[in-house]
């Protein structure tokens, strides 16, 4: 299945939370014109902003003056957002995912953003290294089931 | 910014939140606030109308996680009632149901509260 719209996007936020709005828009409309289902690009947004909340959290611990890049390629009927930071190194992929009902009746709150985004897109990619820009690389692929095509 | 709003209602031994717009890392300290408040009044039979919710990440489901076992301790609870599809599914997806009481209507969760009362 071919998308509509091949353009790649790019946008550049401070690394404050009150910027996750507006990158929801930003993603919820490229999605959208992508081909995406409103279910779809939903989940699509909800993962991007759990990308970008965990660099404010852990990459930047907070500091309000750093800055995040989200690019969005399209690509044919992959749908890519990578979400690039040159904060502290922090890869997602050490978090152990514990037993999610285990996790939950053990009151555990840490952890639910990466299971989410894992839950939520088709792939997942991490590229970090210590002293250079960390990646979070959030896949989707358009499908019969997830596009707004009216058949 | 009035993307999230957080309302609180008292009734008879049930005290009713009522959650509107976004509800993110960035406005989820405001539902701290409220969850905290309740703490030191020392009110545990919470019940949280979601109706108006439109959004919500993990940032916002680690607020319940957060106040779960103190309110249960002291023997309340924490339901949720009139989610949209939507916010349901990333509740679903989290495994919430597992944990939480989730009703379709705020009705329904304050007679459960009365009723657990009585037994």
């Amino acid at each position: 299945m071919m998308s509509r719209v091949q353009k790649k996007l790019t946008k550049t936020i401070e690394s404050r939370t009150d910027n996750l709005l507006q990158v929801r828009e930003f993603v919820l409309g490229a999605a959208r014109a992508f081909g995406f289902s409103e279910e779809e690009a939903s989940k699509i947004v909800l993962a991007v902003d759990e990308a970008c909340t965990n660099v404010i959290k852990h990459a930047y611990h907070y500091a309000t003056d750093r800055t995040i890049q989200i690019v969005v390629e399209p690509n044919k009927d992959r749908f890519q957002v990578t979400v690039i930071d040159d904060g502290k190194a922090f890869n997602p992929s050490s978090v152990k995912l514990p037993d999610l009902k285990q996790h939950l009746t053990h009151y555990r709150r840490g952890g639910l953003g990466i299971y989410l985004m894992k839950s939520l897109m088709d792939k997942v990619e991490y590229k970090y290294s210590p002293g250079k820009k960390n990646e979070v690389r959030l896949i989707k692929y358009l499908s019969p089931s997830t596009s707004n095509a009216r058949t | 910014m009035a993307d999230f709003k957080v309302h609180q209602r008292d009734g008879e031994g049930v005290s009713v939140i009522d959650l509107k717009g976004y509800l993110d890392a960035h406005t989820a300290p405001d539902l701290e606030n409220a969850f905290q408040r309740l703490m030191t009044d020392r009110k545990y039979n919470i019940v949280v109308n979601c109706k108006d919710l439109s959004y919500i990440s993990s940032a916002g489901l680690g607020v319940f996680m957060a106040f779960i076992e103190d309110v249960r301790k002291n023997k309340g609870d924490i339901k949720l009632t009139n989610m949209t599809p939507k916010v349901y599914n990333v509740f679903d997806l989290l495994g919430f149901p597992i944990l939480y009481e989730i009703y379709k209507d705020e009705q329904e969760a304050i007679s459960r509260f009365r009723d657990q009362k009585r037994s």
